[in-house]
């Protein structure tokens, strides 16, 4: 590979890989007591399929992403994962994520915006970042802390914000039990970053991230100033990043050995099968830069299932009831090979399963629900937790 | 008339197209060299008919150039220069290509400052100097080809067209590649794509002036064209600029000859060999196009490749009792020696249809004593299996025509769960080559737009636009160009307004185009 660019790196990039060479010795410490694990090139695969799954539906194409996971850990090498116990207690846990237009990542292809996000955040707080934290872990936002954390040498959390996917910035379990979403930074693959000090509500931070994000071509990420070991504790929803990989890696060898990929699944991850059937309708449309729509599917016995969506799966109803809602996970995979199906992809005659998990238990309480229960999605109905 | 030539893995096949008849067919085997059995067939052809004078073009649809790229041989030492820095540095041009790929045209990437965003403002100024010293580099490292990429080149390709006048200033004799000209969104897939057409340069020109020959010594002095993967067709000149277009050509063509068959534009075709069943759905008289990415020789691409779903299920598959099963084993090109009804001692699918009378080849009487129940549940799974991808390939929930073609389709009964009716073709053992003669030019293009900057009808307008007059390069008669297809995709997340658009126009043949 040649690269001949006219850019030279920040002169502050010395001082901060001794800082970062001091900590990858900490933990290297650390690792050696505690079982933690590592995020290497041959597990991205895996959290690709669970990732997916996770995404309910949205998520984004988790493609781009895993090749970018797989170039980082190739050049700065495999990452540590800790469990939020593993945390030291004054840990300081950034969490990073990507902002903008899925449709415009695909072309202009994100680059290390996350890790300028992390010390555009890391500069204007004064505090250096003992590791990351993903946003998402439904879909490509899944890897974007191990793109960052391998350029920066730190390790990430096993854990993230959502335990599945949202649509708007806001929906994170971090916010809903108190952490600010501000300050908070955007950055860019060009050098430009802003920080959006204060906001009066996390609505209003992605408002002004976003408008941003549109200045500086709709593909950049956001870094939240670190929260401390006791909120990652308090509000994060635990060992997310080890489900994806258990869950892709149990689809995976499940197709490898013939077995059934949808056993393989409940197995990994307690939940049930809500319906199975052929697609027969996918009405699509995009209002105010939201995919919306709904999809019909329809069993054997002439039974039918519909699914709102609005990026992701909000509600499935089997003949005319409402059988799981969010926040609980509504996630279509193919029936025979056990592939998660976007709501992108749906399309009719394709066999799918209709998974439901029952949401993280930071859902599922009255402040949860507020964010993320069916009426925060504008449906007049109570949450009523799913059996599994 | 058109001659019509489709080069099969096995079988080449040549057809003269009289207007909307079909004038004679010849079939020989196919040869390593290609063109060595073009000759054949056209040759057996013109004998065979005594109409030379009357023909006014070939069109050919090969896979050579596919062999090329699966055989990593023959293809030229190319290089990917991307106009991006500083975005995209984290997945470099050939970051996923297969490493044996790689090495066969030389792994030469390059990136320099430049690119445009989804709105056309400029990401970086295209950095010349960077741009000059990558080609003096390529110059050292024996680069005969140059593919070059610029982020969101489909919404402004100003900076390729800049890149690609620096290029010929220094490097006259280096074959340039321009990624907007190879379509879509999707920087890897079209930087990808536009890398194939260049490594496939020197091989396309060879293997086209090959052809051009061996018709001139059939005393053919007529316009050559090549089969595109969209079931249109480009002149020569095209040809050797996008060779990589003509990869999958030969499924597109087999269901583009089944509509013209049947007269059926809008339906499903399953074409059933000896190993496999491909089931394709015809939207308006072409295939529909795949949603997902192409993988090619270990490559992802934006190819336009037909939607096909296949099945390990054809006449030669093997019907084993203990456990019951129907293939995916098969007898292949064995068939006729192996099946029961042809004397051999392999229960095959042939033998089940035969015994249950649905379809006469061999001898019946060497099945007689094949068990009733067993061939009825034989014969109504391979049926249950079609109908399940049928039904898997439509659009919608309403019973539309189903095509059957290939050897296979004797396994099938006449009525089939969700077909409005069963055609079964005269002459579909040459819907390749008719689809070869029948098809039109086109034009695709694909743009994003600004509906802040520009009105809906005018991105529209602009991008028929592009289309059509790419088409009309491409050789349609201006006068016959019809848009054919016009798809509007809001961007999500962008409360800007974006939108990309993507236009196809088609056109018959211009007859400046069959003048030589």
């Amino acid at each position: 590979m040649v690269s001949l660019s006219n850019h030279d790196p920040d002169s502050k990039e010395v001082l901060r890989q001794a800082q970062d060479e001091r900590i990858k010795s900490i933990f290297a410490r650390i690792e050696s007591i505690f079982a933690m694990w590592t995020a290497t090139e041959d597990i991205l695969p895996h959290i690709a399929i669970g990732a997916g799954i996770l995404g309910t539906g949205g998520g984004g194409n988790p493609y781009i992403g895993q090749l970018r996971a797989r170039e980082a850990i190739r050049k700065w090498g495999p990452v540590t994962v800790l469990s939020p116990e593993e945390l030291p207690d004054d840990a300081r846990v950034v969490c990073v994520g990507g902002i903008g237009a899925p449709t415009v990542g695909v072309e202009k292809v994100r680059d290390l915006q996350s890790y300028h996000a992390l010390r555009a955040i890391e500069d204007y707080v004064g505090e250096t970042a003992t590791a990351l934290i993903s946003n998402e872990i439904g879909g490509s936002n899944s890897v974007e802390p191990l793109i960052a954390a391998a350029k920066a040498g730190l390790p990430v959390v096993d854990a993230d914000g959502m335990g599945r996917a949202f649509p708007e910035f806001q929906m994170k379990t971090f916010f809903v039990y108190g952490v600010p979403c501000c300050p908070m930074s955007v950055a860019d693959e060009k050098g430009n970053s802003i920080i959006v000090r204060d906001t009066i509500t996390p609505t209003w931070a992605e408002k002004l991230a976003r408008a941003a994000t549109i200045q500086m071509g709709c593909v950049a990420c956001y870094a939240v100033a670190p929260m401390t070991s006791e909120q990652v504790r308090r509000t994060a929803v635990p060992n997310t990043l080890s489900l994806a990989r258990d869950l892709g890696r149990a689809v995976q060898s499940a197709r490898d050995s013939g077995g059934d990929p949808l056993q393989a699944i409940l197995e990994t991850c307690p939940g049930r099968v809500l319906f199975t059937g052929k697609v027969v309708d996918v009405d699509r449309r995009t209002t105010s830069g939201f995919a919306r729509g709904s999809l019909g599917i329809d069993a054997w016995q002439g039974s039918a299932m519909t699914i709102d969506f609005q990026n992701e799966n909000l509600v499935a109803r089997v003949d005319g009831e409402i059988v799981c809602t969010v926040p609980d996970l509504i996630c279509a995979v193919a029936t025979d090979t056990g592939e998660p199906v976007t709501t992108e992809l749906m399309r009719y005659g394709l066999r799918v399963a209709i998974l439901g998990f029952p949401a993280p238990a930071l859902w599922t309480t009255p402040e949860g629900l507020a964010v993320a229960g069916p009426r925060a999605f504008g449906y007049d109905t109570d949450y009523v937790p799913l059996t599994v | 008339m058109f001659v019509g030539v489709d080069v099969g893995g096995t079988n080449t096949d040549a057809v003269l197209m009289d207007g909307r008849q079909l004038a004679g067919a010849a079939k020989v085997p196919t040869t390593a060299d290609v063109t060595t059995g073009i000759a054949g067939a056209v040759s057996e052809l013109l004998a065979q008919t005594g109409r030379r004078d009357l023909v006014q073009a070939v069109v050919v649809g090969t896979t050579h150039f596919t062999n090329a790229l699966l055989e990593r041989a023959n293809l030229s030492p190319t290089a990917v220069m991307r106009l991006s820095l500083p975005a995209t540095e984290l997945l470099p041009p050939l970051v996923e290509w297969p490493d044996d790929l790689k090495d066969a045209i030389g792994g030469h990437a390059y990136m320099v400052g430049g690119g445009n965003e989804f709105d056309g403002r400029e990401i970086s100024p295209l950095d010349r100097q960077a741009v000059r010293a990558a080609v003096h580099d390529m110059q050292t490292r024996g680069v005969r080809a140059v593919a070059v990429n610029g982020v969101f080149s489909p919404v402004d390709p100003a900076q390729e067209l800049e890149t690609a006048a620096l290029v010929r200033e220094i490097a006259p004799d280096l074959r340039v590649c321009l990624s907007h000209e190879n379509g879509r969104i999707g920087l890897l897939e079209r930087e990808n794509a536009a890398a194939l057409n260049a490594c496939l340069g020197e091989i396309a020109v060879s293997t086209v002036q090959g052809i051009e020959q061996a018709l001139e010594m059939l005393g053919l002095n007529v316009p050559l064209f090549m089969s595109q993967n969209d079931g249109t067709l480009m002149d020569t000149s095209f040809a050797v600029r996008f060779p990589a277009l003509t990869i999958s050509s030969g499924p597109t063509n087999s269901m583009r000859g089944a509509a013209w068959l049947t007269g059926i534009s809008d339906g499903i075709v399953v074409d059933i060999g000896g190993t496999s069943t491909d089931v394709g759905a015809l939207v308006r008289g072409f295939p529909r196009e795949s949603a997902v990415a192409v993988e090619l020789a270990g490559v992802r691409t934006n190819f336009r490749i037909p939607d096909v779903e296949s099945i390990a299920l054809g006449g030669g598959s093997v019907v084993t009792r203990e456990p019951w099963r129907i293939g995916p084993e098969s007898v292949g090109y064995r068939l006729t020696d192996a099946a029961l009804v042809f004397g051999g001692d392999s229960l095959t699918a042939t033998d089940l249809a035969v015994a249950a009378g649905l379809g006469q080849v061999g001898d019946t009487e060497l099945v007689t004593n094949l068990e009733t129940a067993m061939v009825t549940q034989g014969t109504a799974e391979i049926q249950q299996r079609v109908e399940t991808l049928i039904d898997r390939m439509k659009l919608s929930g309403g019973d539309v025509p189903v095509i059957l073609v290939g050897g296979g389709s004797i396994l099938l009964g006449d009525s089939l769960a969700g077909a409005s009716r069963v055609m079964r073709p005269s002459h579909a053992d040459v819907a390749n080559a008719i689809g070869a003669a029948i098809a039109q030019v086109s034009g695709q293009v694909e743009r994003v737009y600004s509906l802040d900057n520009d009105s809906r009808e005018a991105a529209i307008a602009d991008c028929t636009e592009a289309a059509v007059s790419r088409a009309v390069a491409a050789g349609a008669d201006p006068a016959t160009v019809e848009v054919v297809d016009v798809e509007e995709v809001p961007l999500t997340y962008v409360p800007s307004n974006a939108t990309r658009v993507r236009v196809k126009a088609v056109g018959d043949i211009a007859p400046t185009a069959l003048q030589r």
